[in-house]
């Protein structure tokens, strides 16, 4: 397999990740903002925070403002991160790494990019959302199940796996960074209706409101809230659970190509310490500490992963 | 005459190659005119990757560059016996060609410049006489002078410039000769020098096509044809297809060149 | 009464009321269909062609930078009769082309004969020196050869081109054959038509054939593409795919060991036999074109070294250019001891006087082309030029006679394609597939069809509007 290929698939499956994340932040954004329009401009700027777009949203845009968020995260083709945008480069990487893939993952991928080109040609109406919303994490769950059900288990699939969890991960770390502070004890006040749903937004834009409630019987608890979408291995979008499957495939590739290479060092190092820490002992080191490392020590895994498998040179 | 040769081109660079490829034309071969009995070629700072034959029948190695590095030396040396021939290679052999040693190259344009020195030589009616009447006919052109020190300059520029060194000399030589119908190339190579043995450059002069005698040497700088002190190691259609480096490189950073030769007896 | 058509129509006959042979079977199922159905069937097959990715790119358009080729599914038929005597022809020409170009980068016999002028070869760019003296495994230099044919009567087929560079299409031919067993099963089981599917096997194995002496064991393939945004860069990805191999780009190799090799998640490995679909000029920026992102620096030296199968290889395009082609029944003759079974067109080199005299004498007849243009660009139509262009045209053609070449105005043949009033004839050619390796020639049964859509024109080109159709050769 050529490095450019694993390069590829890396980054396709990252692209198709972010923009179902993506079109999940919106949907939280926009939960927030119906609720509590008081709040809104706050909810959108960390929203744009946590998807590290702030900045280039400021340098096209005066005020922060729902339906322009909106626009910006949706369609905004001069937005790298905008859902238009990352499904057409996930298609660029599927046409390059095209032999890589099943005839059912390229269509699955083209098609998404064909269907949300035409749906995104123009500005959504508010009343639309939801709906459009709904496709994109569709056309997103289609590429996966085209993946899971049709691409030979060996080193392509191992990289495209490593993708997908790599990019949740980090996004899932990110909201965590940027609403670290509501979830300290520090300003609880626990039980009102502000925080609870500061929370909901946080497990929204995670997808986890439902698997939370029926773990949690529907307690909202700051601790527990943390705990779940960091160490919690049942939920396929917490820290551990993504850190366990990109350690699994790289020992895939360790296994496959019979040599280990130091990513898998420091993969396991990560993964190591989700096993080993409770959430107080997270909280105890501190929260946000805590997840600045994690967002540090994922960065150095990815170049490493770049360098052990030639993705460039 | 056996020579005994020593040349050594290093390349130095201020920031570490990432990689770089150079195509060596560094073997001189036995032929008519000379035997060799040893020679060997070394690389310091890079590796060997291939050796072929291009079509001029020019031993060609290409080197590779050691990833990073900021030096790499070429240090060629071995002994050659050279008999006199009275400039004379012989016959034309190998696939290559004649006509296409009538080709104009870029360095071997014939342009108007180019054009007027060939209208004002009178040509004797003898091919042989008329090829040494040529070459004196361009040394009166274009004088020797080391300061023109550009490899890529065009025998169009040269007859402009009105100065040049052997290689400036050997191509405004293949082009006029050219232009008048002869087959003609350029030859890379070593001169040994009666009044010292270290060198700073390796020496190039022509070769052209007389019907009947075949391939005639003119060294058009020393006004004569090459005797036993003159080390044949390429022949191409002019100086880029014979140039002892070439090559390619990635990466920034400028590029030192030096050349030691030694040629004793 | 329908009109008499001018031209040779392949379903109607030269009367235009009866109806071929090969295409009984075909006219008796259409006659049951409706139209509007296969219409609906026709705009199915679009968006099919659009989800499988089999489109081409068009340069400097901003928007919408990937089309498709129409595909048109009413399909040529060709007999089984007719075939075999396209097939021989074909692989008579691939042999002599393989012949010259040995012969042209060696001892050049057949200029030394005088069966072809030196200026031919000594002022033609395609010409490369730094071939001379190579003679690649099997000395099979055009691996892959795509002949473009047109028909202009029952027995008439005409030799247009042999495209022996990297000649393109094939993806079409496969993608078009299984488009039409998805949509009409039923076709295939009333016809008995020949298989085309199994090019990819056929390519690999003619490819692996052809393997460098450096290579002992199962040489490892690939195909080198100039990247995505390659006009043909669709089929280059097929290609790989369909035969299992990597597709490489130029930076993904590099010379290692003596070898050209791809940079892997394992490291470099050694690649043997390289189908390369990146022209001459800038396959090699040590040795060719220096300003050449999409080469490989040295890929040249390991060739001549013996380490690395390019195919088509370097040097290759000396044999379809437009000069060279007018000499094509004395190469065909020269090389194999036989008279060119397939016909060229009839072709004046205005460099020859008579010829010239001729050519300008009837220029409101002929086509006159430049010997090194391509795409049209050039070109005279001289029956479609007014009498001013013609006089222009004259003007230069004097000036600079060698420069061109004239053939006839070709009555190309047309089949029918579904219009929305129904079938309608229009213009066609036909480039069949060659492959060529040390074990001999094989040549795909069928080819791309291309069709003129617009009614009337002759222009093919997909650039200019022209479709493609599934090609059948019917069992004997």
């Amino acid at each position: 397999m050529l490095g450019k290929t694993a390069n590829g698939v890396f980054w396709l499956m990252r692209y198709m990740e972010r923009s179902e994340n993506a079109a999940r932040m919106i949907d939280a954004g926009l939960r927030i903002s119906m609720t509590r329009s008081s709040a809104a401009e706050s909810e959108w700027t960390s929203i744009l925070t946590a998807m590290g777009l702030l900045g280039t949203y400021l340098g096209r845009h005066e005020v922060v403002e729902g339906p322009r968020v909106i626009n910006f995260l949706l369609r905004d083709t001069e937005n790298p991160g905008s859902v238009l945008s990352s499904v057409e480069t996930a298609r660029t990487n599927a046409r390059m790494v095209r032999t890589a893939l099943t005839r059912e993952v390229w269509e699955a991928v083209n098609e998404c990019w064909m269907v949300l080109r035409d749906t995104l040609a123009r500005p959504v109406a508010s009343q639309d959302l939801p709906e459009v919303l709904k496709i994109v994490r569709q056309r997103s769950a289609y590429v996966r199940g085209a993946t899971h059900g049709t691409m030979v288990r060996n080193d392509i699939y191992d990289f495209a796996r490593i993708g997908t969890f790599f990019e949740r991960a980090d996004n899932a770390a990110r909201v965590l960074d940027v609403k670290y502070y509501i979830l300290l004890p520090s300003i609880m006040h626990v039980g009102t209706a502000t925080d609870n749903v500061q929370w909901e937004t946080i497990l929204r834009a995670t997808s986890a409101v439902r698997a939370y409630q029926t773990l949690h019987e529907g307690e909202y608890d700051p601790r527990k809230i943390a705990r779940f979408l960091i160490l919690d291995r049942r939920l396929p979008r917490s820290l551990a659970f993504c850190y366990g499957k990109i350690a699994d495939n790289l020992s895939y590739l360790a296994e496959d190509y019979g040599q280990r290479m130091p990513s898998h060092d420091m993969v396991q190092r990560i993964s190591d310490r989700f096993a080993s820490t409770s959430i107080d002992q997270i909280f105890d080191y501190g929260l946000h500490e805590f997840v600045t490392e994690f967002l540090s020590d994922s960065q150095q895994l990815g170049r490493q992963i770049e360098i052990d498998y030639r993705f460039y040179e | 005459m056996r020579l005994k040769i020593k040349h050594t081109t290093s390349y130095s660079y201020d920031a570490p190659v990432p990689y770089a490829l150079q195509q060596l034309r560094l073997r001189p071969k036995s032929r008519s005119t000379q035997t060799v009995h040893s020679w060997q070629v070394e690389i310091r700072g890079g590796r060997r990757q291939v050796s072929f034959e291009d079509e001029h029948a020019n031993s060609v190695d290409l080197i590779s560059f050691d990833p990073g590095v900021r030096e790499i030396n070429v240090t060629c040396q071995g002994e050659v016996e050279v008999r006199d021939t009275a400039g004379v290679v012989g016959r034309h052999t190998g696939f290559v060609p004649l006509w296409l040693f009538q080709r104009t190259t870029p360095l071997t344009e014939a342009g108007p410049r180019l054009r007027a020195l060939v209208a004002a030589f009178e040509k004797p009616e003898d091919s042989l006489a008329a090829l040494h009447a040529l070459s004196e006919h361009v040394l009166t052109h274009v004088r020797y002078d080391t300061e023109q020190k550009a490899t890529d300059i065009g025998s169009e520029a040269v007859v402009e410039a009105g100065y040049g060194v052997c290689q400036d000399h050997a191509h405004v030589f293949i082009a006029a000769a050219r232009a008048l119908g002869y087959p003609a190339r350029y030859v890379s190579g070593y001169l040994m020098l009666d009044d010292r043995t270290e060198q700073d450059a390796s020496h190039a002069w022509a070769e052209a096509h007389v019907d009947g005698l075949g391939w005639v040497g003119f060294d058009i700088s020393n006004g004569m044809s090459p005797d036993t002190r003159y080390v044949r190691v390429a022949t191409g259609l002019d100086y880029l297809g014979t140039a002892p480096v070439s090559g390619m490189r990635f990466g920034k950073g400028r590029e030192h060149m030096r050349v030691r030769l030694h040629v004793e007896q | 009464m329908p009109e008499k058509p001018v031209f040779f129509d392949e379903m109607r006959g030269p009367s235009g009321d009866e109806t071929r042979d090969p295409y009984i079977d075909y006219c008796a199922w259409i006659s049951t269909e409706d139209v509007n159905h296969l219409r609906r069937k026709s705009a199915q097959a679009e968006a099919l062609f659009r989800l499988t990715g089999i489109t081409f790119n068009v340069y400097g358009m901003e928007d919408q930078t990937e089309r498709l080729i129409p595909f048109d599914i009413v399909p040529r038929i060709i007999t089984a009769k007719e075939w075999a005597v396209l097939e021989k022809g074909i692989e008579q020409r691939v042999r002599a082309i393989n012949s010259f170009l040995h012969d042209i980068y060696h001892r050049q016999e057949i200029l030394r004969a005088g069966r072809m002028p030196v200026e031919m070869i000594a002022q033609n760019k395609a010409f490369l020196p730094q071939m001379i003296g190579v003679a690649p495994p099997g000395n099979i230099y055009t691996h892959i050869v795509g002949t473009d044919l047109v028909r202009t009567g029952e027995n008439d087929f005409y030799v247009l081109e042999d495209n022996a560079r990297t000649p393109s299409g094939v993806s079409y031919m496969l993608e078009n054959r299984e488009t039409m067993l998805h949509m009409f099963p039923e076709l295939f089981s009333r016809n008995r038509v020949r298989a085309v599917s199994h090019y990819p096997r056929s390519l690999r194995r003619s490819l692996s054939a052809s393997l460098p002496p450096v290579c002992d064991g199962a040489p490892t393939l690939a195909v080198l593409t100039p990247g995505i945004h390659n006009s043909a860069y669709f089929e280059h990805a097929f290609l790989a795919d369909q035969m299992g191999v990597e597709l490489v780009e130029g930076h993904d190799l590099r010379v290692v060991n003596g070898r050209v090799a791809m940079r892997t998640t394992q490291g470099y490995q050694p690649i043997d036999v390289l189908y390369r679909r990146v022209d001459d000029d800038f396959l090699d920026p040590l040795n060719f074109n220096p300003d050449s992102m999409l080469g490989v620096p040295g890929i040249l030296d390991v060739y001549r070294a013996g380490g690395i199968t390019i195919a088509n290889a370097p040097g290759t395009g000396i044999a379809d250019d437009k000069a060279i082609y007018s000499y094509m029944p004395e190469i065909v003759e020269f090389y194999t001891g036989e008279k060119a079974i397939l016909k060229n067109v009839p072709t004046w080199r205005c460099s020859e006087a008579d010829a010239l005299a001729y050519v300008l004498d009837h220029l409101d007849e002929l086509v006159v082309k430049e010997v090194h243009g391509s795409g049209g660009y050039g070109m005279l139509v001289g029956p479609a030029t007014s009498k001013k262009e013609l006089a222009a045209f004259r003007r230069k053609l004097e000036a600079k006679p060698a420069n061109y070449i004239a053939q006839p105005t070709l009555s190309l043949s047309t089949v029918p394609v579904l219009t929305r009033a129904g079938l309608a004839p229009r213009h066609v050619d036909l480039r069949p597939f060659a492959l060529a390796s040390p074990q001999g020639v094989e040549i795909i049964p069928g080819g791309l069809t291309r069709v003129a859509l617009k009614k009337g024109s002759l222009v093919v080109n997909s650039s200019q509007g022209g479709g493609t159709k599934d090609t059948w050769v019917l069992e004997d």
